[in-house]
Parts: C-alpha cells; sequence; structure tokens
C-alpha cells in the first residue's frame, strides 16, 4: 500500500431504496490530475453514486475518503470546504446576478467572507473573478445577467464558479448534457487542459460516448448498481461484457449509440 | 356531557362553511399558484347578496334560489376579476397577485358599506330549519344541523367532480404541474377562468350559508379569511379532504378552546398550525411539492450600487426633507414622523422579500415587539427614552431569532404562511395576556423625552433614524453577506454547493430584518404615546407587503418609495374622503395591472428605456422585429 493516500476512494458504496439495490459495493479511485469517466445506461446508480460522493445523499454502507479523509455523511457545503468542486446536470446558478457576481458569491464563500456585512462585495475578489472567467473564456460575458445566459455558456460558468475554491477534486454530472455538439467538445477539452495544468481530479458521468472515449483517461463502466468493467477507452471499448450490456450492438464504431439500450 | 356534544355539533356545524371557503382558496391556489387575498371578499360579497336576495324572493325557493343565485352571481363578478385583472399579472413578480387581490378587497369593503350601509344586518331564517332540536336539554339549532349534514355533501360532490369529471382530471394535472398540462394543449385561459370561478363560488356559497346563523357586517372578511389560510394550510394546499379535516379541526378547537383554555383560545389554532408547518410544512393531507420551474428568462436588471450622481441626489432629498419644519405645521410634522418609520418597517421586510427572496407574512409581529418592547421597558422600569430606544428593538430581535429560526426552514408560501402563524401567535399574546400587555386597551402613556418631544425634534429623529437604517441596509445589500443572502434566494442548491449555509444566512437576514422592524416599531411607540395590540396585527403585517410591493420588489430600494406614497396616499386619502379605502384600492389595482414591476421597477424601465434609446434602431419596441428575422 502506498503512503500517500489516492484523492478519491471509494469502498464498497452501498444504497438501496426500498427494495432496490441502486448501487451495490461500488469501489474505486482516482489520482489527481486523473480524468475518470462514470458511465453506465439510464438506471445503472451512476446518479444516485454521485450523490453519495458530493453529499446530496447517503450511503447504506461504504466509504469515501478525500486523501485519506472520510467524506460519507458529510453535507454538500462542507464536501466543498475540503476541495471538491461541482457542476450539475442541469446548470445551477444566481440568475438574476451578473456572470461575474456568481464567481464572487463562490470567491467570498472561499475566503470566509460570509458574514461581513459592511465591505463592498463589487471590489471583493474581483481580479480573481476576472482570472477565472478568463480561465473559460468567459471575460466578455463578466457583466451580463446570469439569466440571460445561452445554455453552454451557463455550463462554462458553472466550470468556473466550481474552480473557485482551488478544488482538488471535481465532481462533473453530466457536464455536456443539453450542449451542441461542438460546445460538448470545446467544454471537455477545456475541462481537461485545466485538469491536468491544476493537477485535479476530475469524476465525471456522461451519456456521450464521444466525450467519454475522448477526454477520459480511465473509464469505470456501472450496471444495475455494480461496477462491470475498469480501465482505459481501449479497454471498455474492447470488453464484452460492456459491449453486451450497456453498448447494445456494436453500434459504438459507426460512431453512434443508443441511450438506455439496455437495463 | 350533553353540553360538550353539543359544543363539538356547533364546531361541526362552523366547520362547513369554513370548509367551503378554504376548499375554493386551496382549488385556486393549487392551480393558478395565486394566494388569493379576496377570497374573504367574495365570502362576504356572498352573504351581502345572499341577504338582499332572500328578503327580496319569498318562501322557500326564495330563501335557497336565493342562497344558490348570490353565489353564482359572485361566481360571474369572479370570472371578471379574472379576466380583467388575474389574466394581466400572472407573469407578474410572485405575490403581486396577491397585491392585486388585497387592492380588491380594500375596494370591496368601502363598496359594500356603501351599497349595504355601515350596520350590521341580519337575515332571514332558512325555511324548514327555525327551530331547534332539543338533545338532553341543551337546544341545538335545526340549521346547525343541516349545515353539518352539508359539510361531507359538499366533499362528496367535489370528489365526484375531481374524480369523476374531465375538467377535474385536467385541474388536478394542472395542480401538479401547469406547465405540461398547457404542453399537451389544454387552454389554460379557460381552466384557469374556470377554476377562479369554482373557487369563487364555493366562496360565496359559504358566505351565503353563514346568513341565518350570523349578522353580515363589512369586516368579516378579514376574519375569514385568515381563519381559511390557517385551514387550507393545515389541511396541504390543493387538497379538498385536507381542507375538510382541518376545517373540522380548527372550528372544534375554536370551539373547546374557550371552554378549556379560555385565557389562549385565540392562540390555540395558530399553534396547531405552526407546528403543523413545522413537522409536516406541506400539510395534513398535502404531498411534498416539487419546486415550481422558474420562469425562464428572467429580465431582471443587475443591481449595481449608487452612482456618485444619484447619491448626491438622495442626498439632496433628505436635505429637503430634513427642512419640512422651516414651513411645515405640528400635523404635517407628525405625518412625517409616521411616513419615516413606515420607510423603516418597509424597507426592513423589504431586505427580506427582496433580497432573501423570503415573503414574510407576519413581519408587523416584530414591529409590534419593538413597540412593546419600549413600552415595557419606559412603564415598567422606568427607564429614559434612549435607552428604551436602544434596548426595546431587542424584544423584535429576540422574536425574530426564535421565529426565525423555523421559519427559514420553509420556503415560498409554506414560509409565509409560518410567519403568518408566528405572528398571530403574538398578537394572541398580546390581545389575551391582560395582566401584563393590557390587552385590548394597550399600554398608555409612553411620552417621549423633552428632548425629542417637540413634533419637529421628534421628525429629525424618526427621519435621521429611517435615513440611517435604511443607508446600513443598502450596504448590507452590496456587502459580502448581502451576495451570499441573493444568491441562497436565487439557488439554494448552488449555493449549498459552494460552501454556503444558506439557512444560517436566511436566518441572519430573519433577524436583522425583525430588529429593524423593532426599531421602527420603538419609534411608534413614542409617535402614539400607546400601543396596542394591532400594532403587531395582521392588517399591518398586509400594510408591510403592500409597500413593498408598491415600491417594486425587484429593485433594492423599492421599500423607501411604496412606504412614502403608501402611507401619504393612504392619510391624505382618509382626511379627504370616507371612502379611502375604495380608493386606495383602486390605485393599488391600477398600480399592480399598469406598473407591475412596481413604482421603482418602472422608473428603472423608464430610465433604461432613455439610455438605450440615444442610439437609432435599439428602442425597446423595434425589439420584436429585430428577433424576428
Amino acid at each position: 500500500m502506498s503512503l500517500v493516500p489516492p484523492l478519491l476512494a471509494v469502498e464498497g458504496l452501498t444504497k438501496s431504496y426500498g427494495g432496490i439495490h441502486a448501487v451495490r459495493g461500488v469501489s474505486f479511485s482516482l489520482r489527481s490530475g486523473e480524468i475518470l469517466a462514470l458511465i453506465g445506461p439510464n438506471g445503472a446508480g451512476k446518479s444516485t453514486c454521485f450523490d453519495m460522493l458530493n453529499g446530496q445523499n447517503k450511503p447504506d454502507s461504504g466509504q469515501v475518503r478525500l486523501l485519506g479523509e472520510e467524506t460519507t455523511g458529510k453535507k454538500p457545503r462542507e464536501i466543498w470546504r475540503m476541495g471538491v468542486g461541482r457542476t450539475f446536470q442541469i446548470t445551477a446558478t444566481f440568475a438574476t446576478m451578473t456572470v461575474r457576481e456568481n464567481v464572487q458569491v463562490a470567491l467570498i464563500s472561499h475566503g470566509r467572507q460570509l458574514f461581513n456585512f459592511w465591505g463592498s462585495a463589487p471590489d471583493v475578489d474581483r481580479n480573481e473573478a476576472g482570472r477565472l472567467l478568463e480561465l473559460v473564456g468567459m471575460s466578455g460575458y463578466a457583466d451580463r445577467p446570469c439569466g440571460e445566459l445561452a445554455y453552454g455558456d451557463l455550463k462554462r460558468l458553472e466550470l468556473a464558479v466550481a474552480l473557485a475554491n482551488d478544488p482538488k477534486l471535481l465532481l462533473m454530472d453530466e457536464p455536456t448534457a443539453g450542449m451542441a455538439p461542438r460546445e460538448r467538445v470545446e467544454l471537455m477539452r477545456l475541462t481537461a487542459q485545466i485538469a491536468k495544468e491544476k493537477s485535479i481530479g476530475v469524476l465525471f458521468t456522461e451519456h456521450d460516448m464521444d466525450v467519454v472515449f475522448e477526454h477520459a483517461d480511465r473509464i469505470i463502466v456501472l450496471n444495475r448498481g455494480t461496477l462491470i468493467a475498469e480501465g482505459s477507452p481501449a479497454e471498455v471499448r474492447g470488453n464484452p461484457q460492456v459491449q453486451a450490456i450497456y453498448l447494445g450492438e456494436g453500434l459504438l464504431y459507426e460512431g453512434g449509440h443508443r441511450e438506455g439500450a439496455s437495463a | 356531557m350533553a353540553f360538550y356534544v353539543v359544543q363539538f355539533l356547533t364546531g361541526l356545524a362552523s366547520a362547513a362553511s369554513l370548509f367551503l371557503v378554504a376548499s375554493g382558496l386551496s382549488i385556486i391556489f393549487g392551480v393558478t399558484r395565486i394566494v388569493n387575498f379576496a377570497h374573504g371578499a367574495f365570502y362576504m360579497i356572498g352573504a351581502y347578496i345572499a341577504f338582499t336576495l332572500t328578503e327580496r324572493f319569498s318562501g322557500a325557493f326564495g330563501f335557497w334560489g336565493g342562497v344558490v343565485a348570490a353565489a353564482l352571481a359572485v361566481a360571474l363578478i369572479g370570472v371578471l376579476v379574472e379576466m380583467v385583472l388575474l389574466r394581466r399579472i400572472y407573469h407578474a413578480p410572485e405575490l403581486f397577485q396577491l397585491l392585486g387581490t388585497f387592492g380588491l378587497t380594500l375596494m370591496v369593503e368601502d363598496l359594500v358599506v356603501l351599497i349595504w350601509g355601515p350596520d350590521d344586518l341580519v337575515g332571514r331564517r332558512a325555511p324548514g330549519f327555525k327551530g331547534a332540536v332539543d338533545f338532553f336539554g341543551q337546544n341545538i339549532p335545526s340549521y346547525d344541523l343541516f349545515l353539518i349534514v352539508l359539510g361531507p355533501v359538499v366533499l362528496g360532490i367535489l370528489w365526484l367532480l375531481f374524480q369523476r369529471t374531465r375538467w377535474g382530471v385536467l385541474v388536478r394535472a394542472a395542480t401538479q404541474d401547469r406547465d405540461m398540462v398547457a404542453a399537451l394543449g389544454v387552454n389554460q385561459k379557460w381552466l384557469f377562468t374556470s377554476v377562479f370561478a369554482v373557487g369563487v363560488f364555493l366562496a360565496a356559497l359559504g358566505g351565503a350559508l353563514q346568513i341565518p346563523r350570523d349578522a353580515v357586517h363589512h369586516a368579516m372578511d378579514l376574519r375569514i379569511i385568515v381563519e381559511v389560510f390557517v385551514v387550507v394550510v393545515i389541511g396541504g394546499l390543493g387538497s379538498i379532504v385536507g381542507a375538510f379535516v382541518a376545517a373540522v379541526l380548527v372550528s372544534e378547537l375554536n370551539a373547546f378552546g374557550i371552554l378549556i383554555f379560555p385565557k389562549i383560545s385565540i392562540i390555540l389554532v395558530f399553534l396547531v398550525m405552526a407546528v403543523v408547518l413545522i413537522v409536516r410544512p406541506w400539510g395534513l393531507f398535502g404531498k411534498p411539492e416539487a419546486a415550481a420551474r422558474k420562469t425562464p428568462g428572467l429580465t431582471v436588471n443587475p443591481w449595481r450600487p449608487l452612482t456618485s450622481n444619484e447619491r448626491l441626489a438622495s442626498l439632496a432629498a433628505l436635505v429637503v426633507a430634513a427642512l419640512l419644519p422651516l414651513f411645515a405645521g405640528n400635523y404635517a410634522l407628525t405625518v412625517g414622523s409616521e411616513i419615516a418609520i413606515f420607510v423603516i418597517f418597509a424597507v426592513s421586510l423589504h431586505f427580506l422579500m427582496s433580497v432573501g427572496g423570503l415573503a414574510s407574512f407576519g413581519h408587523a409581529a416584530y414591529f409590534g415587539l419593538g413597540a412593546y418592547g419600549v413600552a415595557f421597558l419606559a412603564k415598567l422600569a422606568g427607564l429614559p427614552m434612549i435607552v428604551c430606544l436602544l434596548l426595546g428593538p431587542l424584544l423584535g430581535c429576540m422574536g425574530a431569532a426564535v421565529f426565525g429560526f423555523f421559519a427559514v426552514q420553509l420556503s415560498g408560501v409554506y414560509f409565509a404562511m409560518l410567519t403568518l402563524a408566528f405572528a398571530q401567535i403574538v398578537w394572541s399574546i398580546a390581545f389575551q395576556w391582560v395582566s401584563v400587555t393590557g390587552g385590548d386597551n394597550g399600554i398608555l402613556g409612553v411620552w417621549p423625552a423633552s428632548w425629542a418631544a417637540s413634533p419637529s425634534h421628534f421628525y429629525w429623529l424618526a427621519l435621521g433614524v429611517a435615513a440611517l437604517v435604511t443607508i446600513a441596509l443598502r450596504i448590507a445589500v452590496f456587502s459580502p453577506f448581502g451576495y451570499a443572502l441573493r444568491a441562497t434566494r436565487d439557488s439554494v442548491l448552488r449555493s449549498e454547493a459552494v460552501g454556503i449555509d444558506a439557512k444560517r444566512i436566511q436566518w441572519t437576514a430573519f433577524v436583522i430584518a425583525g430588529t429593524t422592524a423593532g426599531i421602527g416599531g420603538a419609534l411608534f411607540a413614542y409617535l402614539k404615546g400607546s400601543v396596542f395590540p394591532d400594532n403587531l396585527g395582521i392588517s399591518l403585517s398586509v400594510d408591510a407587503l403592500v409597500m413593498v410591493l408598491l415600491g417594486g420588489v425587484e429593485t433594492v430600494s423599492g421599500g423607501v418609495i411604496g412606504a412614502i406614497v403608501y402611507k401619504a396616499l393612504n392619510i391624505w386619502l382618509v382626511s379627504q374622503t370616507d371612502l379611502s379605502k375604495l380608493v386606495l384600492g383602486g390605485f393599488i389595482v391600477l398600480i399592480v395591472v399598469v406598473f407591475p414591476k412596481g413604482i421603482v421597477g418602472m422608473l428603472e424601465v423608464l430610465a433604461q428605456r432613455r439610455r438605450k434609446s440615444s442610439p437609432p434602431g435599439s428602442s425597446l419596441l423595434a425589439k420584436p422585429i429585430e428577433s424576428a428575422e
């Protein structure tokens, strides 16, 4: 066993609703700077798994450790304080605030200025907010109200917000859902680039196999709550079990896939 | 024993009418998401019209025909109101419909006096139910027995209507997801209109059926609306069965509360409501509601601090206001002081509502607690004015800390209802704990110290405090805390995901708002020289809501303008006309329809238009054509 614990270590994660085992004994780990895709057909337990990692949901049993420290049972905001940024499947932003203000809120929270009643918030971390927006290519939108943005821009804003606490780990739930194909590639390219530069571990779920195979360093496959495969994109692509259970009749090689083909 | 049975039956009879009105409100809210404040007014008109018709017609058919005809007539009025007023404001900011229906209520209160006179009207007995039934030596009016049967019958009819008819299915579907129903090609306009008509019909029927039991009078709307809110909340919004059970529960609490706990009879119902909301926010029979879909494309202008020019202008306005004592008489100065105090009150609620997105329906509680705090300190402890002014608001602060802790666990209309319940609890205590609060007689003789006694000095004091409070809250809006508060308003999910403890932030905002309202109340006690339970009553809470909405809930400082306009207009109208409510209500309805963004919101739109119209071709009017290309 190595002395340095992995960035993220998941062990025996289990959750059931009534008689349905949504997630059964899932274990995996993630290194810093690594991009790990969590895939599986609809109903495979991806979202349940994800929610247990970010604190939205409590596992029945099993553990999640971030750099050796237990995060199981912690609230989302506590997990964020431990250095985990996240984006949502359906974007969640502060719609009446400007793009810059959205980032500033995260920075204010990170700087523990939330109960500062007298300071001038527009000036707090203004430069830092600008830098983050530049990083995701949103500088030109800084003063636009967030409610006006196109969906792809909202996704990029979420990425900037997620990066505000200098995270060690990014959790991205279907980061490219609802985006145009070209935007998808751009967003994931950007994410991968930032992850490598800052040595951030990224865990993402995704339905778009083009995105998954192009950007993931490693892939884990869930089916009916259990982990059925793990490996490099090439290994997973070649795994007959994955092909049979998840990908169906090899449509992948023609560059397409059918969502929720099995399960 | 027989006495208790009779008491129980009386409670059941009262429940029938309450159930009719509450089910109507519940249905309307379920589908249109409108908190129909005018529901009590429709109930009242139903009673008045039924009174007239039953007097005019004769015989058994005359009475029953009159009751039903009255309900139908009021339902028609409801249709008119829905088509002319509500249709225009479904997409206005949340709760703006409340302001509109409140305006209607004000108008109706004056209109019924105009038409039927100010005296109580005692209606006819129902033919066939004139006598009483003997029950072990106790008399039960036979009409009560009729009502006891009627309640479940109406429940059954409504149940059939909702389970067995196409319309009922649509209504239930719309209650769950009205966007989806619209997407399925249902004509939403007429669905809403018909739902509103049915709801109003039920309210009016409830009122009409009351005439053999109670005298008809022009304040019956406010009394019923509070009880109806309680019933709907306990039963669960949108649940008919829940409304029935809760109506029975509330009526029995009222019937037995007065026997068993005479000292706290009023409080009892609100205690139950508060407990239900805390334990089961969606009510006994309601279902936890999925968060409503946010209207896409919010058109809110990003808030920004005042520019230096605007600061100068505000300062100039303040200086002008401070010069008032040079040319105004004592009466005008007293009015000025009152307006300044209401500015404090309004900006405190505005902070909670606009910045925090938490619309309190019981904000007067903290205003009144501040006033009572001062009265206790001044009268019981005999402390000097300056100490009282500093410490009195702490009572408001403590009240807000305790109640706010529970209230911020909820959101939206449930938050509103819980704050209403808390306010009514505080009001009941002030009203019934006579030995300490003086009850209805209040606490008299709270006079300012000599340095603040003259109208001009007091005016300067009130104006100064109002200015300080407004500036401080404005600073808070643009402080990191203000950003965090707005963040929790916009998205609790995202706030938590960036490390913000949303409940704690909202609780803090609640305490700030409550304390600030307490400061207003403290000054108010000295202005009036007395405190009464009315100082924390529901009509004062509604006043605060109206001031905020009138000024513009989406603005930073709309509360200031809203308070000045509303209060000045109110005071002026009362001095000018006997029909002040009619005019004021009409004015509010007009504002709602013509300027749905409130006064300040409207000014902002105008200013923006002017700014944008300088480069040619970019005016607002040209926009649709551009986007059509």
